[in-house]
């Protein structure tokens, strides 16, 4: 097989003493979309943080594209193609629409490019185009979501991190981003990472997944055969 | 009327000397939440640049025009170094410490640079070479002088520039997102770091304008004239709402008329008290300001 674009080795995290994460390791390779399962507090979202460099895992190593990337800071990796659409979204609220995706492209000089991968963007989520002028914080938790995938694309990114996309939002709204999803993997080959709590979804849409428990790894396989796993079935899908 | 509208001209001018240096309070503490008391210090370092290269450009018989120009941009450029030396010797390394710790920090660096600049450059007045502009024009009876009119017209083209900088262009747009985010800016690839010494630099080199401007228009600088127009920036700063760039301004403009006109119809003698009453009010009454919170959408 091929060299994983990310892995994790023994990656311990923490948060002041207390460790969030202990010991995860995971692989994922080129084109995948893999997903990482679990409860609230299970340390999904400080596992994505741990790979972007906002926290410094206290042990083990990350390995992104070939090069170990622990310890280095979290701006330096958009620019080689590592984007994490982050919990809650965080888009920049006095700025606008238009402004959050220039924040995208923060590091890109190719403008002609720049412009192209705008009007995808606007074209992906024509409401983003109406709302152009409008401040990032005016919009409602689904467009949000839209302008945060859409700034996170103005990257051009090779592996997404997708931090709890569906949480909070109408399934209408869902459906549409996990549509968008699928066709930034299977028409740009970006390699995606989904940490989700609906775990269905994520697992539908995803060909392997991971499943965290407080803090570690306890099981990973095919997302179907995860699907098919009665404890998971149990504890994830509300059997 | 007459006096009305010659204290409107010098409120103008004051105050948009106070909007200058009100802004560099305002966009360092949107961006680090920091009031660095070491700003006003800055100016007056300004104020002093441009008072030796004044002096010195015009001794060699250059014009008028040239002597300001050249000094202004020397002045700001220096002014602009040495706050970001500032910034990454007493405030970065800070960056993780309590609020108090850099504060105390930026007062510190306050009492070392007024200290600084009075070992090197003495207790004295120092004048500033007042025949190089002189004279202006009468409009009915008021007098504007041509001093004012420069005045006026580089603090007008400053905050121009800084409004299209801030609101225009790429590095405005990465000042204003690690502002509202620092977590998210890094995540788009924005070096917040170099951001934060780019907003004390730009900040400074507007205090520095200020420092020269106010050197032109009293006649002369001193090493202590940071403070008391420091905090009456300040003031305007919080006036306005602290962290917001128009509001910045527009407390810079109240505060230089509020001064002149209480100096003019109240008293010369307490002219300096009615900032600080603005002060104390505006904490106490709406420690917001005119532009705070939920009104606007011009912080930084």
């Amino acid at each position: 097989m091929t060299e994983p674009i990310l892995e994790l080795k023994n990656v311990t995290s923490a948060y002041g003493r207390i460790k969030a994460i202990r010991d995860i390791s995971l692989k994922v390779y080129p084109g995948e979309v893999v997903s990482i399962i679990g409860a609230n507090g299970a340390g999904k979202s400080t596992t994505l943080m741990s790979i972007c460099g906002v926290l410094k895992p206290e042990a083990g190593e990350v390995w992104y594209d070939g090069k170990r990337i622990d310890g280095l800071a979290s701006d330096l990796l958009p620019s080689r193609g590592l984007c994490q659409v982050p919990e809650g979204r965080r888009i920049f609220p006095r700025l606008t629409v238009e402004e959050n995706l220039d924040m995208g492209a923060f590091f890109r000089r190719d403008q002609a490019n720049i412009e192209h991968d705008k009007n995808r963007v606007f074209q992906m989520f024509p409401i983003l185009l109406e709302r152009r002028k409008q401040h990032g914080g005016t919009l409602s938790g689904g467009e949000q979501q839209m302008l945060a995938m859409g700034r996170a694309l103005m990257s051009r990114p090779r592996l997404l991190l997708l931090d709890e996309p569906s949480l909070g939002l109408a399934p209408l709204i869902v459906q549409q981003i996990f549509r968008i999803i699928r066709e930034i993997n299977e028409t740009d080959g970006v390699t995606v990472v989904l940490v989700e709590q609906n775990a269905n979804l994520a697992l539908k849409s995803s060909s392997r997944g991971y499943v965290l428990e407080t803090g570690s790894v306890v099981m990973e396989d095919d997302a179907q055969a995860l699907l098919a796993n009665p404890d998971i079935r149990k504890a994830y899908l509300g059997e | 009327m007459d006096f009305f509208f010659q204290q409107l001209v010098n409120g103008i001018t004051l105050g948009g000397v106070y909007a200058l240096v009100a802004l560099g309070y305002t966009m360092v503490y949107g961006i680090i939440q920091l009031i660095n008391f070491a700003h006003g210090e800055i100016f007056a370092a300004g104020g002093y640049m441009g008072v030796i290269l004044i002096s010195w450009l015009f001794a060699q018989g250059y014009p008028p025009f040239l002597c300001l120009g050249v000094a202004l941009l020397l002045a700001m450029g220096y002014c602009a170094l040495l706050a970001m030396a500032l910034e990454k010797l007493a405030y970065k390394p800070l960056r993780q410490s309590s609020r108090l710790s850099v504060l105390l920090s930026a007062l510190g660096m306050s009492i070392f640079l007024q200290n600084g600049l009075m070992l090197t450059q003495g207790v004295y007045d120092r004048a500033y070479p007042g025949e190089m502009v002189q004279g202006g024009f009468e409009v009915g009876t008021v007098m504007i002088s041509y001093m004012q009119i420069i005045i006026v017209a580089v603090t007008v083209l400053l905050l121009v520039a800084l409004n299209l900088l801030v609101f225009k262009t790429r590095i405005g747009k990465a000042m204003r997102a690690t502002a509202q985010d620092k977590t998210m800016s890094g995540l788009v690839g924005i070096n917040s770091g170099r951001i934060i010494s780019i907003t004390f630099a730009i900040g400074a080199a507007l205090a520095a304008a200020a420092g020269i401007m106010v050197g032109l228009y009293y006649g002369s600088v001193r090493y202590d004239m940071g403070f008391v127009p420091g905090i009456k920036a300040f003031s305007a700063a919080v006036l306005g709402g602290i962290g917001n760039i128009t509001g910045a301004m527009l407390g810079g403009l109240i505060i230089g008329m509020i001064e002149v006109f209480a100096a003019g119809y109240i008293s010369s003698e307490y002219k300096d008290v009615f900032a600080f009453i603005i002060l104390i009010a505006v904490l106490y009454f709406m420690p917001t300001g005119i532009m705070g919170e939920n009104v606007d959408d011009t912080r930084v």
